[in-house]
């Protein structure tokens, strides 16, 4: 952000910065807290262009031999629906409070690497655009959100159906891990003086785990859509089974990456809640530590478990079995949390709030998905599960009543911090009544319709299958659950303008990012703070807890352990003393505008585009032609990183 | 209430690519790793994974290809051989431009920078010539399973070498205009990480794709054996 010029020696009462809010600005801004807002509302946007897809599914689905979609249309549906909400939605919803909130968390002023945050934005964006800009070209991807062999097969699928796709994710897929890297680096660097790993707040340490798992588990989709761009544009023949190639591989591939994937959609919403009902139990977390090894447990977890995708594919009792017991222990720390949940709740003095209820909301529902994800996590049942509405119902539980109630949840939560208003509370809590109702409307009954052997995918029942009655109170709880976000977004909307003027900290919530105002300034941060407890605002208003180092738990009155708190050195307690002195702080750095990150990003997109037009070819790299449109976007892109490297001249 | 002096920026963002610039400037970051390091350190875990799943790839399908030319055909130890000798030089010669750049010796660094870039060029003209070579026996992307993970997994290694050599003859042009001094060695640091990285990868290419030979038997894995050993005894005889 520009700032201007004061001299040393005036004294201000708080850093004066012209902020700039013309559209340029927001193009070239590299400002963490900006960045998280556009990541958030284009996610938002594509969560309701994936609802409303849904929302064509179910009226196709309300009886049987139905005729509001063709049968291919339908394919495009489900396919568009699923990589929506995955990579569309949850993930850069996720992402959007990563970028907002985590850096005021650990109390620094920005991001490590601010460019490279607006360059994993624009990509986002421009691969979420080449996605779904294949509805313009009637080549819209039809091969379902996890892409199998052969379905994706230039002899199977022979329009650029699965070009927009596979393209949209590799561009999709280098904006997560340029996300990733920045994450990582600003948790384990960016932290305030005192702000040791175990004083960070859980949000933030779940940002970190779900970085280290995206830069660990995404390149293997990487590769896998690499080798499905030399089957279809240079001939190989990868997954051709006819060739001597293995369909199999893409599964494997596909699952290294998808399934450390699912946990990184619902741990962020872990953390979240983690935050949430602390802050309205007015107790301090119950088990920090445990709730911090219990996220890496199921991190590492996540990575031995992708077998129990293909259980049905023939793999043999020895991977099943040994698959199976991994996906059964990833139970244990997944219910450790609950417990912990329960734990801060237990004896606490409850507000209901709206996060509150959407919090309480995750920890009843997501239970629900976890004992059905444990069910079919034994290979026997899950052959009768598989590709059933059963398993529709299980990731729908968790990843709508996990992931989507956490990120519904940090809306709420948030708000005020990002908008200075408090969302209507006596609204909310009808929505979050309606939202619930429906939820539950929508994907309890799909349990009933997968074990009646109802499968996914079909376009239309018949009318002796006995499904019609459960179908349409899917299909009318889908669409209460549709006019239920409608009514989120016209609170939201209605907020901004009328909403309570919040204050800095309108929910008295311990962690750092409630210390500045709302919003918070574009420097974060006056003074940096220093931390000297893990819930530093409690701490500094209520006092320490009793017993500084060491705490007895005691649940109804019976003590069951002891937790430890952060201690307080002699040098600590002077460094705390100075901090209140308010000793003035001088040479805020903040980071300038750049135009560099979208024009490299808008490189790789043209680069992209460029193979999917009939555009002169220019120049033969091997088999591939590479077309003038690609030449230019990859000229772009090297422009765009050599100006980045080299900004600004001296 | 809080008091502040806002200074003007002068420079680029905050912390990142800026140079080597008012390195004094920048608050100590909370591991004391610099953080342009940290994030080299993370791409290259990723890289790890990202090639760990294209050799995978190439492994479940050895010995796999259903017609001809097969790779005990085409596989020429001896030659590869050299020019894995030369891109591991390479490696020496990242090291030794460090050092110099590291003791301030600015001519040293900028001769052993153009040198790990010649040589990575070398060979790069290697595979060329050897993909060349291949070609001309029959062997292609589309012919079968061994060609298409043969040329993917090589060719994305040799693309990791170009990007490295077009990032080390920036680096050299850099220090000819002056920019590159003893207080940027984190510039060339980084560019080294890489650098070694790719070496360390063709290693285990190396030893994957050429050294273990292709199902023929044991007499196969003798003869191999021996002419990794005579290839060894030619290159030492070569150094001393």
């Amino acid at each position: 952000m520009a700032s201007i010029a004061q001299p040393r020696t005036q004294t201000v009462e708080r850093p004066i910065v012209k902020t700039n809010s013309g559209l340029w600005s927001w193009i070239t801004t590299v400002d963490h807290k900006r960045i998280g807002m556009m990541y958030g509302a284009a996610a938002f946007f594509f969560f309701l262009l994936g609802g409303l897809e849904a929302m064509i599914i179910r009226a196709q689905l309300i009886r049987p031999d139905n005729d509001v979609v063709s049968a291919a249309r339908y394919n495009e549906l489900f396919t568009m629906h699923g990589t929506t909400m995955i990579f569309l939605a949850l993930m850069p919803l996720s992402v959007a409070f990563f970028n907002y909130v985590m850096p005021l968390q650990i109390g620094a002023r920005d991001v490590a690497f601010p460019r490279m945050n607006a360059l994993s934005f624009w990509l986002f964006l421009f691969g979420a655009i080449l996605i779904n800009s294949s509805f313009f070209f009637s080549a819209v991807p039809n091969q379902g959100w996890y892409g199998y062999a052969p379905l994706t097969d230039l002899s199977w699928n022979p329009t650029k159906a699965v070009d927009f796709w596979m393209l949209g994710l590799q561009i999709l897929g280098v904006s997560s891990m340029l996300g990733a890297f920045n994450f990582i680096v600003t948790v384990l660097n960016m932290r305030a003086p005192g702000m040791t790993l175990m004083r960070m707040p859980i949000f933030s340490w779940t940002t970190l785990v779900v970085a280290i798992m995206i830069v660990l588990a995404f390149p293997a989709i990487t590769v896998a859509l690499i080798l499905l761009m030399m089957d279809r544009y240079a001939g190989t023949m990868f997954f051709a089974a006819a060739a001597g190639g293995d369909p199999l591989l893409w599964q494997h591939l596909f699952w290294v990456f998808g399934h450390p994937e699912v946990y990184i959609l619902v741990l962020p919403a872990f953390g979240i809640i983690s935050e949430i009902i602390p802050t309205f139990s007015r107790k301090p977390l119950f088990g920090y530590a445990v709730m911090v090894y219990a996220t890496c447990v199921i991190a590492f977890l996540g990575f031995t478990v992708w077998v129990h995708h293909m259980f049905t594919t023939g793999l043999g009792p020895t991977a099943n079995s040994v698959f199976a017991a991994s996906t059964m222990l990833i139970a244990i720390p997944t219910g450790v949390k609950i417990f912990n949940w329960i734990g801060t709740m237990w004896l606490g003095q409850l507000r209901f709030t709206t996060p509150m209820l959407f919090a309480a909301g995750l920890v009843s529902q997501f239970t629900i998905g976890g004992l059905s994800g444990v069910m079919h996590a034994s290979p026997p049942i899950d052959s009768h599960h598989n590709d059933s509405y059963f398993v529709i119902a299980h990731f729908h539980y968790v990843l709508f009543g996990g992931s989507m109630f956490g990120l519904l949840a940090a809306i709420i939560y948030w708000f005020p911090k990002f908008t200075g208003r408090l969302m209507d509370d006596r609204l909310g809590k009808i929505n979050f009544w309606t939202v619930f109702i429906g939820f539950n409307a929508t994907f309890f009954p799909m349990h009933f319709l997968g074990l009646e052997g109802m499968p996914r995918r079909y376009y239309s029942y018949g009318e002796g299958s006995g499904w019609w009655f459960w179908n349409v109170v899917v299909s009318l709880g889908g669409f209460f659950l549709g006019a239920s976000i409608l009514l989120f977004l016209y609170n939201m909307a209605h907020s901004l303008k009328n909403g309570k003027v919040a204050g800095p900290n309108p929910w008295d919530a311990p962690t750092l990012e409630w210390s500045t105002s709302s919003p918070p300034p574009v420097y974060n941060f006056a003074n940096v703070p220093f931390v000297t407890a893990r819930d530093q605002l409690w701490a500094d208003r209520y006092g320490a807890h009793e017993g500084d180092d060491d705490m007895d738990v005691t649940v109804a009155g019976r003590e069951v352990g002891h937790t430890l708190l952060p201690d307080e050195k002699p040098e600590d307690q002077e460094r705390r003393r100075l901090r209140t002195d308010d000793t003035p702080a001088t040479h805020i750095h903040l980071p300038n505008p750049s135009y560099y990150p979208i024009v490299a990003a808008f490189g790789l997109l043209l680069a992209a585009i460029g193979t999917l037009t009939e555009a002169t070819t220019v120049a033969h790299l091997g088999p591939f032609h590479l077309t003038a449109i690609t030449v230019a976007g990859i000229v772009l892109l090297f422009a765009g990183i050599y100006g980045w490297s080299f900004e600004p001249a001296e | 209430m809080a008091q502040a002096v806002i200074e003007p920026q002068t420079h680029g963002a905050g912390h990142d690519a800026d140079h080597g610039h008012d390195h004094a400037d920048h608050p100590p970051t909370s591991t004391g790793i610099n953080s342009r390091k940290l994030l080299m350190w993370l791409f290259l875990a990723s890289d790890c994974m990202f090639f760990g799943a294209l050799i995978a790839t190439y492994m479940l399908y050895r010995n796999k290809e259903r017609v001809g030319p097969y790779p005990h055909e085409l596989i020429d130890i001896p030659y590869t051989s050299v020019s894995t000798f030369v891109l591991l030089m390479s490696s020496l010669a990242m090291v030794l431009a460090l050092a110099g750049l590291q003791r301030g010796d600015l001519r040293a660094s900028r001769i052993w920078i153009l040198g790990t870039a010649l040589l990575g060029l070398i060979f790069l003209g290697g595979q060329f010539f050897e993909f060349t070579e291949f070609y001309r026996e029959g062997l292609t992307l589309q012919t079968n399973i061994f060609g298409a993970t043969f040329f993917t997994v090589t060719g994305f290694h040799g693309a990791h070498v170009t990007i490295g050599v077009i990032w080390l003859l920036s680096l050299f042009f850099v220090s000819l205009r002056g920019g590159l001094k003893q207080e940027d060695s984190l510039d060339l640091e980084l560019a080294g990480l890489y650098w070694h990285f790719v070496d360390i990868v063709w290693i285990v290419i190396f030893t994957l794709i050429y050294l273990i030979p292709y199902g023929e038997g044991h007499n196969e894995v003798a003869k191999t054996a021996q002419q990794v050993f005579e290839t060894g005894r030619f290159l030492l005889a070569g150094i001393f």
